[in-house]
């Protein structure tokens, strides 16, 4: 008992000590301070129309903590603010289970409903479900032959092969010869598309590479070994903004001269595409996607207004370089870019 | 059961029969090691990669193949002493995730000194190690079930936090902030000589593993471990504080998390929530291949970090060797069960000979 007493008075001490050490060791640069000073107060957001409270789902195949959705995830919430819309979300990786949750939604008797197709096949049915239940459906992101097909109003979204194919000619552009395409994802149709793309568009000769994305020391000396197995590679294209700044690192251990682009945006990536260590990033506006999925629903309601005439609306590729990325900085930092 | 013998009281005149005294030639002890298996194993996948990769033998690709081994091995030490301690630890993976974050995000938001928020991370991160153990002895649930439980909860708290805190679901960039330079020189800081590029995680990883094997062989904690894992009621009955040893293994793992994350955060200095799922099992496979039982009890330091050297080469040499990508994770899992025959094999020829 005496030693439990002491161990806790031990570890109060620490405690204390902890404390007392982060009041003194502040950071002058940096830090949430600086955002707070950075940020002008924000504009509180209200809804800009007065029509009736519709309840809009969306229901994605994101994976958990993935940047990419939850930018789309922003856009969309912010254009439910202004629409008026309560909002709900969900999403699962597993076709079956992305399934179960739009058909959760067509139980809750939702006014909208918002889906990506990247299993197209097991959302099929529950689509189908949606529309007989009078449940418009406007499909995003991935999907854009079923989207049609299925009966959804308009599909909103990037086509990945022709993705791909901007990166294939922009690297041709900067006179490449030789590329690694990075795929950190084995068996991710949109990957292999987007890789595929860009191989069919590109006069050099295009490689893939697989990595394990869940483990960024394994991807960087995935690429750095790559680097060293075949110097004459000239180009890096890695598939997500996160894996962008692990082949800046391999590249420079691996003593490559090798350009490193990137499909994607953050914060970090606008910030090498300014100071050059990045040749040049290809978005899809992952804002737009979820923006313009609600707002367009809300069109659909209010005024039965439909996009695309039956084809995809693209929201990409749109190709950002050195002399797009300052100005992007800020709005990746806040999460809609 | 346990390797090591116990603490009888030596006789004056030794019973000549008793197989526990016998002098055994240096030969014989270098056959009885866990490792010698794994060692045979790596040294024939590095001979294989030699003739199949041309830029494998390089210096600069010797390197990158430490590196890769290195921040698995790191991890892999700790997890191979939780194994002879007869328990798992399936939180391993996203701990190390867990504990950058964690770190990150408290210099951060406190705009503190960078090492205020290393520290932080340190109590954190030991407090998991401490609950696992604590959980694992006072509930006698399997550890195979109260380590899924942290997993799972780990997994959640790393993304709900870090959504909650950054309004993202990757931390902020803590470059710019004091402390972040020196703290970057003791976990990602690289030594360029030459062409060639070692990482610090190098020195780390052989550092956990010449203490490691020190706790083991030599310390009377070490003892413990074994006996533990040997047997728990056994060792309970001649007098070894079972919980107390296997609440210090999960705060060793906790520790070689914490180095492992503080590496990840000062070397990419922005941190992904989602990461890490799935790394506890490579850490077991090394620990596996370099000779450990998964029933415990029995294996050692060093054979974690054959086994996680040959998992570095293997990964990378298939790169090296520019085999078909689409084949990647078949090739990779064939070589890892033919060095492990060829691990076992060795070691049922050692017994044998014995």
């Amino acid at each position: 008992m005496a030693r439990a007493r002491t161990g806790v008075r031990a570890l109060g001490a620490v405690l204390a000590a902890v404390l007392g050490a982060s009041l003194a060791g502040c950071s002058s640069t940096g830090g949430k301070r600086a955002e707070d000073a950075r940020k002008a107060q924000a504009a509180a957001g209200k809804s800009a129309v007065t029509t009736p409270r519709w309840t809009f789902a969306m229901v994605t195949h994101s994976g958990d903590g993935d940047t990419f959705w939850d930018i789309v995830q922003n856009g969309a919430e912010q254009a439910a603010v202004k629409d008026n819309i309560n909002f709900l979300y969900s999403h699962n990786d597993e076709g079956q289970q992305q399934a179960q949750l739009v058909q959760a939604a067509i139980d809750k008797k939702v006014d909208g409903l918002i889906v990506s197709l990247a299993k197209p096949d097991a959302m099929k049915d529950v689509i189908v479900k949606a529309e007989k239940a009078g449940i418009p459906v406007i499909t995003v992101n991935s999907g854009s032959e079923q989207s049609k097909a299925y009966g959804a109003l308009t599909h909103i979204g990037q086509d990945e092969t022709i993705a791909g194919e901007a990166v294939g000619d922009e690297l041709d552009k900067r006179g490449k010869k030789k590329a690694l395409c990075v795929l950190h994802e084995q068996g991710n149709v949109g990957h292999e598309q987007r890789c595929a793309g860009a191989k069919k568009a590109f006069g050099g000769r295009l490689q893939n590479l697989y990595v394990d994305g869940t483990n960024m020391p394994d991807v960087q000396a995935s690429i750095e070994a790559k680097l060293q197995a075949d110097p004459s590679i000239d180009s890096v294209v890695t598939l997500g903004a996160p894996f962008a700044d692990a082949a800046v690192q391999a590249r420079k251990t691996a003593e490559s001269k090798a350009e490193v682009d990137t499909f994607d945006l953050n914060a970090k990536v606008a910030t090498a595409l300014t100071a050059g260590t990045l040749g040049f990033a290809v978005d899809q506006q992952p804002y737009l996607q979820g923006y313009e999925a609600v707002d367009l629903l809300w069109l659909y309601k209010y005024n039965a207004d439909v996009l695309g005439g039956g084809r995809p609306v693209l929201t990409g590729p749109q190709i950002i370089t050195k002399n797009d990325a300052a100005e992007l900085q800020e709005y990746t930092e806040r999460g809609t870019r | 059961m346990s390797a090591t013998a116990p603490t009888a009281t030596p006789d004056r005149t030794p019973d000549k029969t008793d197989e526990r005294l016998l002098r055994t030639s240096p030969l014989r002890k270098l056959l009885g090691r866990p490792e010698l298996g794994s060692v045979v194993g790596a040294v024939a996948v590095f001979i294989f990669f030699s003739f199949v990769a041309d830029s494998f033998l390089r210096a600069s690709s010797l390197s990158t193949v430490l590196y890769a081994a290195s921040t698995l091995g790191i991890m892999a030490v700790p997890v191979a002493l939780l194994m002879i301690g007869g328990e798992f630890d399936l939180s391993a993976g996203v701990l190390v995730t867990s504990s950058a974050l964690v770190s990150s995000m408290f210099s951060y938001q406190m705009t503190a000194n960078v090492w205020v928020g290393v520290f932080v991370s340190l109590l954190v991160t030991l407090a998991v190690g401490v609950f696992n153990g604590f959980m694992l002895t006072r509930t006698k649930l399997p550890s195979f079930i109260i380590t899924l439980g942290t997993f799972l909860m780990l997994t959640g708290l790393n993304l709900g936090f870090t959504k909650l805190i950054s309004g993202t679901v990757s931390t902020k960039s803590i470059a710019d902030m004091e402390g972040f330079e020196s703290a970057k020189k003791l976990f990602a800081s690289q030594l360029t000589l030459g062409d060639v590029t070692l990482k610090v995680t190098i020195l780390w990883w052989f550092v956990l593993v010449a203490l490691a094997t020190w706790i083991l062989l030599r310390t009377r904690f070490g003892n413990w471990v074994f006996a533990v894992g040997g047997g728990a009621d056994a060792a309970r009955a001649v007098g070894v504080p079972v919980n107390r040893t296997k609440i210090g293994l999960y705060m060793g793992v906790a520790f070689a998390a914490w180095v492992s994350g503080q590496h990840l955060l000062f070397s990419f200095d922005v941190v992904q929530s989602g990461e890490g799922v799935g790394n506890e099992l490579t850490y077991i496979i090394a620990a596996v291949i370099g000779g450990c039982l998964i029933t415990g009890g029995y294996g050692s330091a060093i054979g974690s970090a054959v086994g996680a050297f040959i998992f570095g080469m293997t990964s990378k040499g298939i790169v090296y060797a520019e085999w078909n990508p689409d084949w990647f994770k078949f090739f990779l899992g064939a070589m890892l069960l033919l060095a492990t025959l060829l691990n076992a094999w060795v070691r049922k020829r050692a017994e044998a000979s014995k």
